[in-house]
């Protein structure tokens, strides 16, 4: 296929897997908001109970499942130094593994030890897979497994230097695969095409280590790509990397990802500022708090409350309209995996793999604690009325028993 | 019309299906990574499973991109025409070890899900395997067997040397290492990774606003150990003797160049926005390639023979064993290693590591015949 069919056959597919809508395609999913359109999840699950599937994961992760198209892609490290990296496809209904690709690690492994080179989530759209891994190996594969191409990013950029461990995801805008590789020696933020794999335009980034995923967000007509690093946000244009503004910030952190909700962005940290973009330039500040601080976890916007949790299991929920603080509810353990919700509940996920389902119809208040006993610092996902959770041995289907279809 | 259909799909197929015939052409398209590569995985990856190792042959001299291409192929094969993996080939492929240690590796793994006995007739016989990965396992399986001999047990602690010397792993070796040593059997594990632990320290130069990494100071143009120079804020350097490595052979310069006690618990702090340089001279016994490896948890530059093989511009990262490595030449009789570390302004407890570690070892990581002679040091 011609190059031009096969980038109209990835656009095709990206509005079609926008029209499927139930998918939850990258990390935080859908619009990358952390909340799933539908809801039917279980409350409570165990062994016997509620968990239609669960399959043994070749290695290590802290990336999230994504669901796409019936299938559910998971990436892992394993092997000596971590230098096995692995995308893997999983049959969302019956949870059979349907295809695994292995690929060699081009770039250093090293990380701390609380994280590995899979780390960033992949992201998925119609009939393609992206998987970015900390080494700088990014592979894009379909739905069938077959590679339609690779790159080495980190040979390509050899100064980039990230010795704790790259975690930032890549998102997709229209047929530009978005990838964050924020590093000392040499930072960089990619426009990728996702039909080719060729590099279509490159921004250079502060040189500092930056684990902030990337967020799209839709304003007065336009689309605006926003980074979070220590000391602020900047916007540029997704389609061609043009800068659009920057916002000076200390109190924003480079480890969470700024959220956005019905166009007011939240820039998140040891503080959380408010904004509303514009079209003419640097975007408002409407509030800021220290309350709704946060350092690993990303806090999560619904209706007119925003959630914000900290690293030692304290959610605080807040107004979304002023920032003031309403509640706060005390969970169990330490947390890095960010909340999901479905239906008005919060699924939280300890790092102990307790899964804390909190109601957030009025003032949260957690109705029930699951133990999975598996270790687990990622992120669920939500598809097909069940909850994927994904260990570094396991990858699990939560649902009723006539889920998952 | 169903016919010519049925005709139209046979001539694609035929026209699309790669042959043995097709595999050079398609490898070279794979390789030269210009051409429609995804075009040419597709056929390699629809080829028999009998045509398995000559793709492994093909990862010999490929690009890290290229290996990837080709490993993922015969990830495809081998999970659709999984009953019909080529066992003796695949044997014969991993006993020679001219073939690169991936590619052989690989040859294993496809060989143990052919014949799940691979493992305990093979893996006795890999101790010294060139492949890292195999060598690991080799290991590994010898090492699970000794653990739960008795403490006491003279063949046991035989066996445990001897995976001591088989093994190329940091963390393998630490863990035999401490298995000894709960058996009454020290290791020097400075002496047995190789670490360089008698230098010659000068410093401390500046490094204001990061700007001594990019600069050229005197040492950097050629040692003279006999020098004097001008340093941070004016004051005078000289080459000073350290022999002072600590039980992991790293060079702590906080202890040369002394700051002040930062965080609450009092932490050792060195002089700040600061280089400093460390040379150390080896002697070979013959000319040889090498690979030199180290750690530094700040921005540096290493020097060998007074070229320059390795830099990182980076400020506090992990400071791991072995982390940075590049390939080296050495001469036969005296060659030089220049390190020049720098150290960065920042005052978090956590940004205080200034520190180095270095050796010289073999492609796999094991320690060469070397004689450190740096001159002034030693006595």
């Amino acid at each position: 296929m011609s190059r031009r069919g096969t980038a109209l056959k990835v656009v095709l597919a990206v509005a079609l897997a926008v029209v499927a809508g139930a998918d939850w395609p990258q990390f935080r999913g859908p619009g990358l908001t952390g909340i799933a359109p539908d809801g039917g999840l279980p409350e409570q699950w165990g062994p016997a109970e509620n968990i239609p599937w669960k399959i043994a994961l070749p290695g290590r992760g802290l990336s999230s499942p994504v669901v796409v198209g019936g299938h559910v892609y998971v990436t892992a490290c394993s092997g000596l130094n971590q230098t096995r990296l692995h995308v893997i496809a999983v049959d969302a209904r019956f949870g059979i593994k349907l295809w695994e690709r292995q690929f060699w690690a081009t770039g250093p492994t090293n990380c701390h030890p609380k994280t590995c080179v899979a780390a960033p989530t992949p992201t998925a759209a119609g009939n393609r897979i992206f998987a970015l891994f900390a080494t700088g190996d990014l592979v894009c594969l379909d739905a069938a497994g077959e590679v339609c191409w690779l790159r080495t990013l980190q040979i390509d950029h050899p100064a980039m230097n990230n010795l704790v461990g790259r975690s930032a995801s890549p998102i997709l805008y229209h047929d530009v695969l978005i990838v964050p590789l924020e590093n000392q020696g040499e930072s960089w933020l990619l426009g990728i095409d996702a039909a080719t794999g060729r590099t279509r335009w490159k921004v250079e980034r502060p040189v500092e280590n930056n684990y902030s995923s990337p967020l799209l967000v839709k304003h007065d007509g336009q689309t605006d790509l926003v980074i979070q690093t220590a000391g602020g946000l900047t916007a540029y244009d997704p389609a061609d990397g043009a800068k659009r503004w920057e916002f000076a910030d200390e109190g924003v952190s480079a480890i969470c990802s700024p959220i956005v909700v019905d166009g007011l962005l939240l820039g998140t940290g040891r503080d959380m500022v408010a904004l509303r973009p514009n079209a003419y330039g640097p975007p408002e500040v409407v509030w800021r708090s220290a309350r709704l601080s946060t350092m690993t976890v990303t806090p999560l916007a619904a209706g007119d409350r925003v959630y914000a949790v900290k690293d030692s299991g304290v959610l605080t929920c807040g107004d979304l309209r002023t920032g003031k603080e309403l509640a706060t509810l005390r969970l169990r353990g330490s947390y890095s995996g960010s909340p999901v919700l479905a239906a008005n509940k919060l699924y939280l996920t300890n790092e102990d793999g307790n899964i804390a389902v909190v109601d957030v119809e009025g003032d949260p208040k957690l109705i029930a604690t699951n133990r999975l006993s598996d270790p687990m610092l990622s992120t669920p996902a939500i598809a097909r009325d069940c909850l994927f959770l994904r260990s570094d041995k396991w990858l699990y289907c939560i649902g009723r028993p006539a889920a998952a279809k | 019309m169903r016919w010519c259909t049925a005709a139209l799909l046979l001539v694609f197929h035929v026209r699309h299906c790669a042959t043995a015939a097709d595999i050079p052409d398609l490898v070279k398209q794979i390789k030269s990574a210009d051409a429609d590569t995804a075009q040419a995985w597709q056929e390699l990856s629809r080829l028999p499973a009998t045509e398995i190792p000559r793709l492994l042959a093909a990862i010999d001299d490929a690009s890290p991109a290229a290996a990837n291409w080709l490993r993922s192929a015969v990830d495809a094969i081998a999970e659709r025409d999984r009953a019909a993996l080529p066992a003796a080939a695949l044997a014969s492929f991993l006993q020679d070890k001219r073939h690169a240690g991936r590619g052989r590796r690989l040859a294993y793994e496809l060989l143990c899900i052919a014949d799940p006995t691979t493992p305990a007739r093979l893996l006795p016989t890999m101790l010294d395997d060139p492949s890292a990965e195999l060598r690991y396992d080799a290991v590994e399986a010898a090492f699970a067997a000794v653990k739960p001999q008795p403490k006491e047990l003279t063949t046991a602690k035989t066996e445990l040397r001897k995976l001591l010397s088989a093994a190329r792993d940091g963390q393998q070796v630490d863990a035999i290492a401490r298995e000894l040593e709960q058996r009454g059997e020290p290791v020097d594990l400075v002496a047995h990774f190789g670490f360089i632990t008698r230098w010659q320290i000068a410093g401390p130069f500046d490094n204001t606003g990061g700007r001594g990494y990019r600069d050229v100071f005197p040492p950097e143009r050629g040692v003279d150990l006999a020098a004097k120079y001008v340093g941070k804020g004016g004051a005078e350097v000289i080459w000073k003797p350290n022999d002072a490595g600590d039980n992991t052979g790293s060079i702590s310069l906080n202890r040369v160049f002394p700051g002040p006690a930062v965080g609450q618990n009092g932490k050792l702090s060195g002089m700040k926005a600061a280089v400093a340089f460390a040379f150390a001279e080896v002697d070979a016994p013959a000319e040889r390639d090498a690979v030199i490896r180290l750690a530094s948890a700040t921005a540096f530059k290493v020097f060998v023979n007074g070229r320059e093989v390795l830099s990182r511009e980076t400020y506090h990262q992990s400071f791991d064993r072995d982390a940075f490595s590049a390939p080296v030449h050495l001469v036969k009789g005296r060659n030089t290693i220049l390190m020049k570390v720098c150290q960065n302004d920042q005052t978090e407890p956590w940004a205080q590591n200034w520190m180095f570690q270095l050796r010289l070892t073999d492609s796999l990581g094991a320690v060469l015949p070397l004689v450190v002679v740096t001159s002034g040091t030693g006595k």
